[in-house]
């Protein structure tokens, strides 16, 4: 049942900078416990903008957080392959893993309200990044942190450094957390639906603040996000999520020209208002038996599900060379060998 | 600085820093005050009422009154002939020193236990509720007793003992604090961003436990100021020739109805004391949430 793997070995100077392979995250005791993330693989090239995409529940922010190594208490993470620029993650020793973190990797999170400190002034949060990684002086970092402060937007940042996040609006304390996400001059940034909380008009202002910052220091960027109009303006690749299992993973332009997986066509087909109402979704409560039961798991909600899709899970496969897709409805010959794609044809071509 | 600007803004945090820096600065400048030796004993001068006068050189029966040398007695004396406002001037440095040892102690002590036991769990946290449930289940008064009595006595003594009788209170207010606090998101986002476990406790979660601290803190350092007087009072605190107001107390006890200042002057100096204490606590408290800073 697990899509075979692949061909490119990790070589030094390779494109892509994360390489996640039959990634699993699991809950309660191990073997007994409730699968919630099954067989995730995925890579993410440098520079490019990956958007991550399902609904709540999906498993798109555990898959992150198990990256991290920030799962929380009692959720247990298993992968064939979990490397991040040729360092497996899942066997880090904890030091390196916290130089990972925040100075390799950083996480931009959902709710800007709770993801700061109430009782440390910004300025501090921000230089305690920054002497955390650069073991810079205290005068150096306070420099660092009001470059940071103005480059994500907030005017008068000397005064502002000195302020308690209370005193910023939703959309200033977002800017204030991806400055912290920054402070560590990470390569790699992962936006964990960073514009939920917040409000339309600000939401535009942050995503186009990120999408700048990427161009500007060359960040690859994972969006986790629910919102698909997002994704066709900022993503290069998508990765379709449904029960804790990629469904489809395409180039973003081809994706949204020609979704493959029905999850896909019929999310799709929810945010567009050409679209016949025949394709819209109509809400389907999951049952606990739709995730980790048998057969594909989207099958109970799909029109197009046949008895073989009610017993026996589709794997990945590659369909016109760049793009992935779990469904036996798509099986009429076009797939071609199993679920990874070569290297040089996962180019991104989206925004 | 600026910390003391913004409490003295508000009327009641003032009342109690001035009350404090009162009380501080009779106990620093002491010697200078006090019109007599605290412990000198005059048996001529006996229960002497406030205002009292009595002769200090021994002039001869002849002289008139206008010519003797005279002191004057302000609070009176107590059943030794011991001025009454010298002791309660000296008196204030026992009371101070053992109220704020006592405090820091136990406040370092069990906030250190109860952050510990709160975030890490496990046997930690098993080890430091059971330290916390026999500290608990001993009576406070029979285990001061025997303590002092095995340690003889002494300023230490009793600042031990105190430190011992009050550092549960901070475990668990800070332990229930650092449960709640150690799953908010911006500890969570303190770890993404490389914090290691010392940095996040001491850094990320302590500062938001310090108004608990403050309030069980001010509130232990009334009571610590009580339970020296209390122990002092039953004998096993500290020496009845030391001036503190609590030996104070209870020397005046057997006097209450034929001398009553001798027991009710301390009594006024200590509340006045935990009053300042508390009003100082509950300014630092809010200070420290910087929500409530206007």
């Amino acid at each position: 049942m697990s899509p075979s793997i692949l061909d490119v070995e990790g070589r030094a100077a390779s494109p892509t900078i994360l390489d996640v392979e039959g990634l699993s995250i699991a809950f309660g005791r191990p073997g007994h416990g409730k699968q919630v993330v099954t067989d995730v693989s995925f890579k993410v090239e440098r520079g490019e903008a990956l958007g991550i995409v399902g609904e709540s529940g999906s498993g798109k922010t555990l898959t992150m957080l198990s990256l991290l190594r920030l799962l929380p208490r009692g959720a247990e993470a298993r992968a064939v392959r979990a490397s991040f620029d040729g360092r497996d993650l899942f066997n880090l020793s904890p030091a390196a893993l916290l130089e990972i973190r925040g100075r390799e990797m950083a996480v931009v999170f959902q709710d800007p309200l709770t993801a700061l400190n109430p009782v440390l002034t910004v300025g501090r949060q921000i230089t305690e990044v920054i002497r955390r990684h650069f073991r810079s002086s205290a005068a150096d970092a306070q420099r660092r942190a009001v470059e940071l402060l103005a480059s994500v937007g907030i005017p008068d940042p000397n005064l502002r450094l000195r302020q308690y996040p209370h005193e910023f609006s939703g959309g200033m304390r977002q800017r204030v957390t991806i400055a912290m996400a920054l402070a560590g001059e990470p390569r790699l940034l992962i936006a964990d639906e960073p514009t939920t909380a917040l409000d339309v008009t600000v939401q535009a202002e942050i995503v186009s603040l990120i999408q700048r910052l990427q161009r500007e220091k060359g960040l690859t960027v994972i969006w986790v996000t629910h919102d698909l109009a997002l994704l066709a303006r900022i993503a290069d690749r998508v990765l379709v999520m449904y029960a804790g299992r990629v469904v489809e993973d395409a180039p973003a332009a081809k994706l949204f020209a020609n979704p493959r997986h029905p999850y896909a066509r019929t999310l799709l087909g929810s945010i567009r208002q050409d679209a016949p109402r025949r394709n819209r979704t109509t809400p389907i409560p999951l049952t606990a038996a739709d995730t980790g039961a048998v057969g594909c798991p989207f099958a109970p909600r799909c029109a197009e599900a046949s008895e073989q899709c009610r017993s026996v899970a589709p794997v990945l496969k590659v369909y016109g060379g760049d793009t992935r897709a779990a469904c036996w409805a798509l099986d009429d010959g076009s797939a071609r060998g199993a679920g990874s794609l070569d290297d040089g044809s996962a180019q991104g071509t989206g925004s | 600085m600026k910390a003391l600007i913004l409490l003295y803004r508000s009327p009641q945090t003032r009342v109690g820093l001035i009350l404090l820096t009162f009380v501080i600065l009779v106990a620093l400048a002491a010697p200078l005050l006090a019109p007599f030796s605290p412990v000198d004993v005059d048996p001529t001068a006996r229960l002497l009422p406030p205002l009292s006068r009595v002769l200090v050189s021994s002039t001869h029966s002849g002289a008139s009154a206008a010519h003797a040398e005279t002191a004057l007695h302000l609070l009176g004396t107590d059943s030794v002939g011991r001025d009454v406002l010298s002791r309660l001037i000296y008196g204030s440095r026992l009371s101070l020193t053992v109220g704020f040892l006592a405090v820091l102690i136990s406040a370092v002590f069990g906030s250190l236990v109860g952050c510990l036991s709160g975030y890490w769990g496990g046997w930690v946290e098993a080890l430091s509720a059971w330290l916390i449930d026999v500290q608990l289940s001993f009576p406070f008064l029979l285990l001061a007793i025997f303590l002092l009595g095995a340690l003889g006595g002494g300023t230490l003594a009793v600042v031990l003992v105190l430190a011992l009788g009050t550092w549960v209170n901070y475990a668990r207010i800070v332990r229930a604090q650092v449960l709640s606090i150690k799953n908010q998101g911006y500890i969570e986002a303190a770890h993404a961003t490389g914090a290691g476990t010392l940095r996040v406790l001491f850094i990320h979660i302590l500062p938001n436990t310090l108004s608990p601290i403050c309030v069980v803190g001010s509130f232990s350092m009334a009571l610590a100021i009580l339970t020296e007087a209390g122990l002092s009072f039953l004998g096993v605190g500290l020496d009845p020739s030391t001036p503190s107001w609590g030996t104070m107390l209870n020397d005046g006890r057997d006097y209450l109805l034929t001398a009553w200042w001798i027991a009710t002057v301390p009594g006024i100096a200590i509340g006045v004391t935990v009053l300042g204490v508390t009003l100082f606590g509950e300014g630092l408290r809010e200070l420290l949430d910087p929500r409530g800073v206007r």
